[in-house]
């Protein structure tokens, strides 16, 4: 690694360790920022890496939540009752049983999509183009339907996930508790895909994306990687899902869970914004769309969804290739420092 | 189950409606129109618009699709002409950025009311009072069946429909024989909206208007193209019919809170289904 | 890569530093509330009759000579709103980006259940009070929150009176009800009130039926309503339900003796629909005839005067509760005579008031138990539909009809 790369990840990683100390009152915005990054980086592998059009990646996301929340209740409570609202109990946790039940919750949370992915994957991940991206919307959709029926997890009404317990902190502990969860998951998502696209995996998936048949004829099992690739994202995803269910503390189906119509759309408009297929790409994307979000959201009040129709038109219409490409056209000398090295020797290489 | 079956087929009939007019896009130009949904409730509100002025809302059927066909041709000369070359992606991205957009507009221009227009037609019973069937919902099934004709006859024989057919079947070779092909995409993409302004003034005397309900039926409209493979009118009729007379059996069988979401699996089944027939036709031509 | 990070990085600084993080609880003689509330997206009606009925409050407190007193200062009312976009998830955003961003420490409810479910846990959290106007669901009442006060009646007690009366009219004989309900928290609420009023009058449930969000078709529930014949028939699901519903009642000509239904006046229903939706039931938190009286809006019909004055429109009940809310913070304020939300809070608890909306007093919960929920009917005159108040029999202001006739005697 060159030097002034190392000094970069050590200001962005110092900016991620002391930021919920400087602005104190954002904390939970750039949680969410993290985990926007996180929907956008998994995205990507199927999106940007490997070609896949993926509008249902949400479903990782959302089963990640119920099952998150459903493990730190029903681990000590009867779930049933708690997510009734007819009963008239209330149900506390002890800090040992919020904590405990929090870990097994984000190992199951992390397991169980993978699994999904893993089994879901054979029979969809054999649809190419448009047939996958409308399957995979159509996934997403029912996915968010189908838990509004079930009445052991709210149904319509939703659930509230466990409170943070009495008697550990204030509110300010628990939301750097979440923030760092949240910043800690982003970094090891990225470090992981980064590694695992300079490995001969990151080579596959960009051959599945350039010309899947003659990489299937080449005698790669294609299949077998794009499953990988799947569970991949849908491991992260799941993560990502428990912490965001924990964070909001309320978990609806149609609108938190599987919100495909805000998150859904959110990570796939992320990683186009930011370049889709590059590694940065998706984590300036999310960045950037979190902020004008954030910024000027606000400002538009009840415009913001034109505001937001119209950039999907800007963007894909007329930037398809992102930030990352729009620099690349534009400072092409400076582009070897942009760029990731590894990624862009990949890159070129199989052009 | 008699009930349900007609309600279905009735239903089916304009979901084919609209599914026509996304095959023919997508067959003609090479696009997935995520907005088709939105312009269906563009539509009735044309026709609601009429019916507050104290026009007999299935007057709309007459007057929604003129005004959408323009809406359409100003979606293409705007925003689709941009994207008709490019990758499928782009195009169900951008149209999905229009359908948010003309979402909020409507929200904007009509507010979110849930919204209703009279047609008055009254009811016919069948059988004994057991079976009833809306007179509006059989107008509708009607009227339906009369433009899907017309248009049929329209493609067969006018000019223009000859010039959209060749430049379906190959778009390059119809530019050479001298067809503007960017006017033939042009007038696509506004018939679509016009059958579009139709289904929706339909819906409109049917069941409720609302901004936001357009998504479900751009998905209806979308599985009953694939199920029917493009350019086989009398399959989207049919599986129009079916996948009307599927939600009203799933209604019944499972319960409506999962109507939806039985849809959107059956779209996922017929898609996975799909795919596991057509790669073993791949394996027997080898 | 380098000076591109450091350029995004400092860009990024400046934007966070830039916006004013001014904790502004209390800014001079103006005390700052903050709400969410849905501008956009499917509760954007709702979310406008809430957010006028805010307004026309804030309005005419701020307009008086003695407008907030506290610690003999006199304060205004001024609201920061937010638009949730009917989301959940953003509205829980929000909230969070009130209380800590703009540091507002007196929140004001948005619209629906379901966004007041969401953000009751970051002011339970934050220990921020909330008095909220619109959200009925039974289940914020039922998690122990201490800082959630709502001025309106739970959404189970919407449509029990109407299974009593029912039974009443039945000659106290247990009724059968069919029942279909919208896939949300509110609507999921009143059903569990039906399921109790049938208990409690040992009454049946033949259908229970859920709707999806998305509902314009509910022709197989219907259907088997037809087939079964029941006695009541109630159906909840905001606007959109209840248009469905008397739509598809009136062209499938389903007889029933009773409808019963939520969201009548927000839809617009006996205007929309005029005599089809003729012997509907409607459950209503509040009706302007209703001889509630206060000093800063007078009674009902003049509130109902005053709101058609300002906004062109007569008042849905959705906007009187959201005034309404607005008296309790003021009497709150000056009661507890001090802006330490500890002490607001147990002000809050305290109240025990009359508006023109009604009499307020919460239980420990935080809900308020001192006014009925009314219930009326659509009567037409001719072309003419309007909503009477049929019950309790203090406020009716017409007989109920029942049983309704059937559609063949119409």
């Amino acid at each position: 690694m060159k030097g002034n790369k190392l000094i970069i990840y050590g200001l962005l990683l110092a900016f991620g360790l002391a930021a919920p100390f400087i602005f104190p009152a954002y904390k939970l915005q750039i949680s969410f920022m993290w985990i926007l990054v996180i929907l956008a980086l998994t995205w990507d592998v199927q999106g940007g890496q490997m070609g896949y059009n993926s509008f249902g990646n949400i479903l990782f996301f959302g089963i990640g939540m119920y099952i998150c929340a459903g493990i730190q209740i029903g681990m000590f409570f009867p779930l049933a009752e708690w997510t009734s609202s007819g009963g008239e109990k209330t149900f506390l946790h002890t800090p040992s049983q919020y904590f405990q039940g929090f870990f097994v919750g984000l190992v199951l949370a992390s397991i169980v999509p993978a699994i999904v992915a893993a089994l879901i994957g054979y029979g969809i991940l054999g649809l190419r183009g448009h047939y996958f991206a409308i399957c995979t919307l159509g996934l997403g959709i029912a996915a968010g339907e189908i838990a509004g029926g079930i009445e052991l997890i709210g149904a319509g009404q939703g659930m509230t996930a466990p409170p943070w317990p009495k008697g550990i902190g204030d509110t300010e502990l628990r939301s750097e508790f979440f923030y760092f969860l949240c910043f800690i998951l982003m970094v090891v998502t990225f470090i992981f895909l980064k590694w695992a696209y300079q490995t001969r995996f990151g080579l596959i998936l960009n051959a599945i994306r350039d010309n899947e048949d003659k990489a299937e004829a080449m005698g790669i099992y294609t299949m077998r990687y794009k499953i990988i690739g799947w569970i991949v994202s849908a491991f992260f995803l799941g993560i990502a899902g428990g912490l965001m269910g924990n964070m909001v503390g309320y978990i609806e189906p149609t609108e938190i869970a599987f919100a495909g119509a805000t998150y859904g759309v959110f990570m796939v408009l992320m990683a186009i914004l930011g370049g889709k297929g590059t590694l940065w790409g998706p984590v300036i994307g999310a960045v950037a769309f979190h902020i004008f979000k954030e910024g000027f959201w606000t400002f538009f009040l009840g415009w913001q969804y034109v505001a937001l129709g119209a950039l999907i038109v800007v963007i894909v219409v007329f930037f398809p290739e992102g930030i990352m490409g729009w620099l690349r056209e534009k400072y092409p000398e400076k582009f070897g420092e942009i760029v990731d090295e590894a990624d862009r020797k990949a890159q070129v290489e199989l052009k | 189950m008699v009930q349900a079956s007609l309600d279905g087929i009735l239903l089916g009939v304009l979901f084919a409606l609209i599914a026509y007019g996304m095959a023919l896009q997508w067959g003609v130009m090479n696009i997935i129109n995520i907005a088709q949904g939105e312009l269906v409730i563009m539509g009735g509100y044309i026709a609601y618009f009429m019916y507050t002025a104290g026009i007999h809302p299935a007057l709309g059927i007459i007057v929604s699709p003129i005004i959408m066909y323009f809406v359409g041709w100003f979606l293409y000369k705007t925003v689709i002409y941009k994207v008709v070359d490019r990758d499928l992606f782009i195009s169900i991205l951008a149209t999905f950025g229009i359908s948010i957009l003309t979402q909020q507009l409507m929200n904007f221009i009509f507010g979110a009311d849930v919204v209703v227009a009279q047609s008055n037609f009254g009811t016919t019973m069948l059988f004994d009072n057991s079976v009833t069937l809306p007179n509006a919902k059989i107008f509708s099934a009607l009227v339906s069946i009369i433009f899907a004709i017309a248009l049929v006859m329209y493609m067969k024989k006018s000019r223009l429909g000859r010039a959209i057919r060749a430049t379906a079947q190959n778009s390059r070779a119809a530019k050479i024989l001298g067809v503007d092909t960017e006017k033939v995409y042009a007038a696509t993409f506004g018939i679509n909206a016009a059958l579009c302004g139709v289904a929706g003034s339909l819906i409109a005397i049917t069941f409720t208007l609302h901004p936001y309900v357009g998504l479900p039926y751009t998905v209806r409209s979308f599985m009953i193209v694939i199920v029917a493979g493009l350019g086989n009118l009398p399959g989207v009729a049919l599986s129009g019919m079916g996948l009307g007379v599927f939600e009203e059996f799933a209604d019944y069988i499972l319960g409506t809170e999962f109507r939806i979401g039985s849809v959107f699996m059956l779209l996922v089944f017929i898609l996975v289904y799909r795919r596991f027939k057509l790669s073993r036709k791949r394996e027997y031509l080898k | 890569m380098y000076k591109f990070s450091l350029v995004f990085l400092s860009a990024l600084a400046l934007l966070l530093g830039s916006i004013s993080t001014s904790f502004s609880k209390v800014e001079g003689d103006t005390i700052i509330l903050g709400a969410a509330v849905s501008l956009t997206g499917k509760y954007s009606t709702n979310g406008k009759h809430t957010k006028n009925g805010y307004e026309l409050a804030v309005k005419r407190i701020n307009g008086r000579a003695a407008k907030v007193q506290v610690g003999g200062k006199d304060y205004k009312f001024k609201i920061i709103y937010y638009d949730d976009e009917s989301n959940a998830g953003r509205a829980a955003q929000l909230a969070e980006k009130l209380i800590k961003q703009d540091g507002v420490k007196y929140m004001l409810g948005p619209y629906s259940s379901g966004l007041t479910k969401a953000i009751a846990p970051v002011t339970e959290e934050n220990k921020i009070p909330m008095v909220e106007a619109n959200g009925a669901s039974r289940s914020l009442f039922t998690k122990g929150y201490k800082y959630l006060f709502a001025v309106l009646s739970a959404a189970n007690q919407y449509l029990e009176v109407a299974i009593d009366l029912a039974v009443e009219k039945n000659g106290g004989k247990p009724v059968n009800i069919a029942m279909a309900f919208e896939q949300d928290a509110f609507s999921q609420d009143v059903r569990l009130g039906i399921v109790d009023a049938a208990k409690r009058t040992g009454s049946k449930i033949i259908i229970d039926d859920k709707l999806p969000k998305e509902l314009n078709d509910m022709a197989a529930t219907l259907a088997k309503v037809k087939a079964t014949k029941p006695d009541v028939l109630v159906v909840s699901g905001h606007s959109k339900g209840a248009l469905t519903a008397i739509r598809q009642i009136s062209e499938m000509k389903v007889d029933v003796p009773m409808l019963a239904m939520t969201h009548c006046d927000a839809s617009k229903l006996a205007k929309q629909h005029g005599e089809k939706s003729e012997y509907a039931l409607c459950a209503a938190q509040w009706h302007k005839t209703l001889s509630y009286r206060d000093k800063y809006f007078g009674s009902g019909k003049k509130f109902d005067k005053d709101f058609t004055a300002e906004y062109g429109y007569a008042p849905p009940y959705q906007a009187a509760e959201s005034a309404a809310a607005l008296l309790v913070w003021k009497d709150a304020f000056e009661r507890a005579n001090s802006f330490d939300t500890e002490k607001v809070r147990d002000a809050l608890a305290a109240t025990d008031m009359q508006t023109f909306y009604g009499n307020i007093k919460f239980s420990d919960a935080g809900q308020n138990i001192a006014k009925p929920m009314v219930l009326f009917q659509v009567i037409c005159d001719g072309d003419k539909c309007e909503n009477k108040v049929v019950a309790p029999t203090e406020w009716a202001s017409a007989e109920l009809i029942h049983p309704a006739p059937a559609w063949s005697e119409r």
